[in-house]
């Protein structure tokens, strides 16, 4: 059988004497899109930034199709070129202009050559409805550019699976639905995909599971229907009712 | 309305430039009639020695300034990089290394060093630094520098957002290929002013090699100076070689400033 795309296996994390995360038990299955919802402190960052390793666990495993990435023998790097991830803040090179940014890790992590990276860069781009922009430095861009620049930078690696990081949180409301619908794409095409997120709409309209996270734990873990409409928990219900007053 | 005559005379609006200016204008006409103009010439401003001095005090003096501040600052430079990612390495060792290497070449000064390296070493361990002048420029005047530049280097790596290492490493970038790419070219960007400080430092810093450049050939501007002053029991040679100084220094800082908003453009 093939192993799912992310397992985690009882994972805990510490920063100083606080528990940030409690113990995780979960699985992404191959083309599965799962949202994490939770209050803001509930460790679904975390969560997600131990997943690619840019935080280490303190105990407890995460496998990316069956390869244990918190072994200190593993190809960390070899295994993260698989794991596309995109941030709240974007995080774009600066220094180097769209093609560049699309390019560079291309080049230096597969070995492409200038020409194939680009060609690759100018599918990616056509992707996310950018292409006029190429050859602009990210600072002549809108968040909502940037983002979906972002997405295709990642998604240059081929990767096989992409963790979403708040990536519409450092948005202006008019620019959040175009980075969300460049996802929405994604998922429609079968991409694997874990993201933390706010937008309670497109976790309920997207989503095959949502994951509601409080306190470190998982609280709950089903269908969109059921946690969002439905849910089995007092705190996720509390949390929901917060959410939707304050009009996320 | 309000009266004018109410408001006292030092408030009114004309009263501070007024006397600023004042007073500027009171200083210049004392230093103008009490100055000893004629000794003041005589001392600083002879003319034949000015003449004497040229084309040496440029083909000898100010080149060698150049060539040992560019040696110096190569060395120093390479090694402050190497120094700065020691510092900002996990192990340990590498730290404490880092750390005690710039405490130690802050501390001393900077022509202790220079003997230290000229004189120390040879008379110590029989070791004779090569490239004559230059290279004691270089290892003398370079390991200086670069405690300095270190930690300059250090302070603009680490004024790079860490979502940027954090984005390069979730590409697969190793962690050297993201500070070769990602990290250091928006480094080098924030250092350019500061770096370029202590290069105008570093040029002033070269007059230190007196005490090991005394041949005709080798001496830098201040050494040139000095001994042509000993020659003529005159100040006209500090004067000459104090505005070649400044006919280095004054380009360099404008050339950065047009270097400085070129790489601005990128951001």
């Amino acid at each position: 059988m093939e192993p799912p795309a992310i397992e985690i296996r009882d994972l805990h994390k510490y920063f100083g004497d606080l528990e940030v995360l409690r113990g995780i038990d979960f699985q992404v299955r191959t083309g599965e899109v799962v949202c994490i919802v939770g209050p803001s402190g509930s460790g679904k960052s975390t969560l997600l930034r131990c997943v690619n390793r840019l935080e280490d666990p303190t105990s407890g495993h995460v496998l990316i199709e069956g390869d244990d990435i918190t072994d200190p023998a593993s190809d960390v790097d070899a295994l993260r070129a698989k794991i596309g991830m995109v941030f709240q803040q974007f995080n774009l090179f600066p220094h180097l202009d769209v093609r560049k940014n699309l390019t560079i890790s291309q080049r230096k992590v597969l070995g492409r050559s200038q020409d194939e990276a680009s060609k690759v860069a100018t599918t990616m781009l056509e992707r996310v409805g950018l292409m006029d922009k190429i050859d602009e430095y990210p600072s002549r861009l809108s968040g909502g550019q940037q983002q979906r620049v972002a997405i295709a930078r990642a998604l240059c690696m081929n990767p096989d699976m992409m963790l979403f990081d708040e990536v519409t949180s450092a948005l202006d409301p008019e620019l959040v639905g175009e980075v969300l619908q460049v996802m929405r794409d994604l998922a429609d095409e079968g991409m694997t995909m874990l993201v933390v997120t706010h937008e309670m709409g497109f976790a309920r309209n997207v989503a095959d599971r949502v994951v509601f996270m409080d306190e470190g734990i998982i609280m709950e873990d089903g269908p969109p229907a059921e946690v969002l409409s439905n849910p089995r928990e007092e705190r996720t219900r509390q949390f929901l009712r917060m959410v939707l007053e304050e009009g996320f | 309305m309000v009266t004018k005559a109410a408001k006292p005379i030092w408030k009114r609006r004309w009263f501070v430039p007024t006397v600023m200016y004042g007073l500027l204008v009171v200083i210049a006409l004392l230093l103008l009639f009490l100055a000893d103009w004629a000794t003041i010439q005589r001392n600083f401003f002879q003319l034949d020695i000015v003449r004497d001095m040229f084309p040496k005090v440029l083909t000898i003096g100010a080149k060698n300034t150049i060539i040992y501040t560019a040696v110096a600052f190569v060395v120093g430079f390479v090694l402050a990089l190497v120094l700065a990612l020691m510092k900002l390495s996990p192990i340990g060792p590498y730290r404490w290394f880092a750390t005690s290497y710039i405490e130690l070449f802050r501390g001393l000064p900077a022509l202790v060093t220079i003997i230290l390296v000229a004189f120390g070493l040879p008379l110590a361990f029989g070791w004779r630094i090569p490239f004559g002048t230059a290279g004691k420029a270089a290892f003398g005047l370079g390991l200086v520098a670069a405690a300095y530049m270190a930690e300059t280097i250090r302070a603009g790596i680490q004024a790079v957002p860490r979502g940027q290492m954090e984005a390069a490493r979730s590409l697969g970038m190793s962690a050297p290929t993201a500070m070769a790419y990602i990290i250091l070219p928006q480094a080098f960007r924030i250092i350019i002013p500061p770096l370029t400080n202590e290069l105008v430092l570093l040029i002033k810093d070269t007059s230190l090699l007196f005490v090991v450049g005394t041949t005709p050939a080798s001496k830098e501007l201040t050494k040139f100076g000095r001994d042509l002053m000993n020659v003529n029991a005159n100040a006209t040679p500090l004067t000459v070689i104090a505005l070649v100084y400044l006919l280095i220094t004054l380009p360099m800082t404008s050339l950065v400033r047009q270097l400085e908003k070129k790489a601005g453009k990128g951001r």
